[in-house]
């Protein structure tokens, strides 16, 4: 017997392969990359000069667009995936389950990462905001974040029956989040009604603790109800994706 | 485990193995022992549980009672994966990369794979090598799924139905395959419901039906029991019997045919073919 191959050499094989697979798909690569500068360039005219309007939506764009890399782009992986067969495949091979995986979320990171880099140059160099005040504090913000939406989309996948239908799932959760979790608006003019459904959702948070850190500066106690909501998600998606994992399609036994 | 997979014990035991979804019985206590180096053919119609029975070897499902042993293990320990290559019966790959970067991909997983160059030559796959996997035909995607269960080398290769769905010219292809496998000295456990596919690969087969094997060994022997006798009679009807006994039939027949001054026209022995015997076994169940 030899030695089985080591694991960090599968997840990062299996990341760089998710890497060139997404640069060759080019709708992923356009939604990655450029939606997030296309609103910003759209809400930028709209709002040009209105400084507080821009401190607002600059933030929130950088949560919607974490959402999107990870939560998104996951759930319909992984319904694709699934129900192509090709996770099915993967099963039947010796890459640990856990490296694969690690690879799979690995590129929703990077995505993420991406286009908070994009978001944060677009919106200092084209909207004149100011650089991000709190770096360590945002970093902490995107990195949960990150965390909680790619284990809400590998769990949602779960949910969804087929590719086809992946779109209608995923927009009926991610659609109404970015419109009350004050992506585009500053949310506090929102009626109450609407604020105290916000205040359950992650979204809301991440934007409150992006918004926070990026603009005015505040550290991490400022926001820790924020960082605890958005780790609650977290642990209840990580659940949720755990136990409802399959490897088979549906269309199956 | 060292001990466990070395080449003494067989490839696969199957012992009184029995799986149930909810009320449907698709196994009910199979056995049979597949050794090493053998190509083995599960043979049966849709629904027979073939399927469900490579699945449990596979280590993807649970069963219900028996013993089963893969390379002598468990067949859901992770370790066999190594030593194990997969074709199920429809299963896709990356639609964005060619299929030389998706056998390299594969490549990367087993500790000790095959050469690419050697897995896409033996597959039948150079021609397309630089292909997006999305642009392929059903018979070259099919190579490409033996391209990938034999990449990493395995001791054992299942094949879920290679063939069904393909053209002849894509049937032979995907044989040359398999008994290029046979000739590298593997394992195969392939299911089929084409009799040729089983006669023409196949050491021994079981054949499978409602979850229980009706028959089993090499597919000559199979057939061996009961030859068919075929005659015409003077005015022209056809007449067939079947003996386990062709010497002592014949012998009364031609007596028979010779004391009443006739001939017998176009006087044939035949040994069933796989199909006589399937047909014959398949439709005593139903």
């Amino acid at each position: 017997m030899t030695a089985a191959v080591p694991w960090w050499g599968a997840a990062w094989r299996q990341f760089r392969l998710e890497r060139r697979m997404f640069w060759r798909n080019p709708s992923a690569a356009f939604f990655g990359v450029l939606l997030p500068l296309g609103l910003l360039a759209i809400f930028g005219a709209v709002f040009a000069g209105r400084d507080e309007d821009l401190d607002v939506i600059v933030p929130g764009i950088a949560g919607m667009s974490v959402m999107s890399a990870t939560f998104t782009s996951l759930a319909y992986n992984v319904t694709t995936l699934r129900e192509r067969g090709i996770l099915k495949r993967l099963r039947g091979t010796p890459m640990p389950t856990s490296a694969y995986l690690a690879g799979l979320a690995g590129n929703a990171v990077a995505n993420a990462a991406l286009q908070l880099v994009i978001v944060v140059l677009a919106g200092h160099f084209l909207l004149g905001v100011v650089w991000p005040q709190a770096w360590g504090a945002m970093l902490v913000f995107a990195a949960v974040g990150v965390a909680c939406f790619t284990v809400l989309g590998v769990a949602l996948a779960h949910a969804i029956p087929n590719p086809e239908s992946a779109p209608a799932y995923v927009n009926a959760v991610f659609l109404p989040q970015i419109l009350i979790a004050g992506v585009f608006y500053d949310a506090a003019e929102a009626p109450q009604v609407i604020r105290d459904i916000a205040q359950a959702l992650p979204l809301t948070h991440l934007v409150e603790g992006l918004s926070g850190a990026m603009i005015d500066g505040e550290g991490l106690a400022a926001n820790a109800v924020s960082l605890l909501v958005l780790g609650l998600w977290g642990l209840a998606g990580a659940v949720l994706a755990v136990r409802g994992f399959s490897w088979e399609a549906r269309r199956g036994r | 485990m060292m001990e466990a997979m070395t080449s003494a014990v067989p490839a696969i035991e199957v012992c009184g193995l029995s799986k149930t979804y909810g009320s449907l019985a698709a196994l009910r206590g199979i056995d049979f022992t597949v050794m090493r180096g053998e190509v083995f053919g599960l043979l049966g119609p849709n629904g027979a549980g073939k399927t469900s029975c490579v699945e449990i070897l596979e280590g993807y499902r649970e069963f219900d009672a028996g013993e089963v042993r893969v390379l002598g293990l468990d067949p859901k320990d992770r370790a066999l994966r190594a030593h194990v290559g997969i074709v199920l019966q429809s299963c896709g790959t990356y639609p964005h990369l060619t299929v030389r970067e998706t056998v390299e991909h594969w490549a990367g997983m087993y500790p000790r794979p095959r050469q690419v160059a050697e897995v896409l030559a033996l597959a039948g796959l150079d021609d397309c090598a630089d292909r997006r996997a999305r642009t392929l035909s059903g018979g070259q995607a099919r190579r490409l799924d033996f391209a990938l269960a034999l990449v990493g080398d395995p001791e054992l290769i299942f094949l879920d139905e290679p063939t069904t769905g393909f053209d002849p010219a894509a049937r032979r292809a995907a044989w040359d395959v398999i008994r290029a496998l046979r000739d590298l000295g593997k394992t195969v456990v392939l299911t089929t419901h084409y009799l040729d596919e089983a006669q023409s690969l196949a050491d021994r087969v079981a054949i499978l039906q409602d979850g229980l094997i009706l028959a089993e060994g090499p597919p000559h022997s199979l057939g061996a029991s009961r030859y068919r006798v075929a005659w015409r009679t003077g005015d022209g009807t056809q007449e067939e019997r079947f003996t386990e006994d062709p010497t002592a039939l014949l012998h009364t027949l031609t007596a028979e045919a010779l004391a009443r001054g006739e001939t017998l026209e176009d006087l044939s022995v035949t040994r069933p073919s796989l199909e006589d015997v399937y047909l014959e076994l398949t439709e005593a169940v139903a």
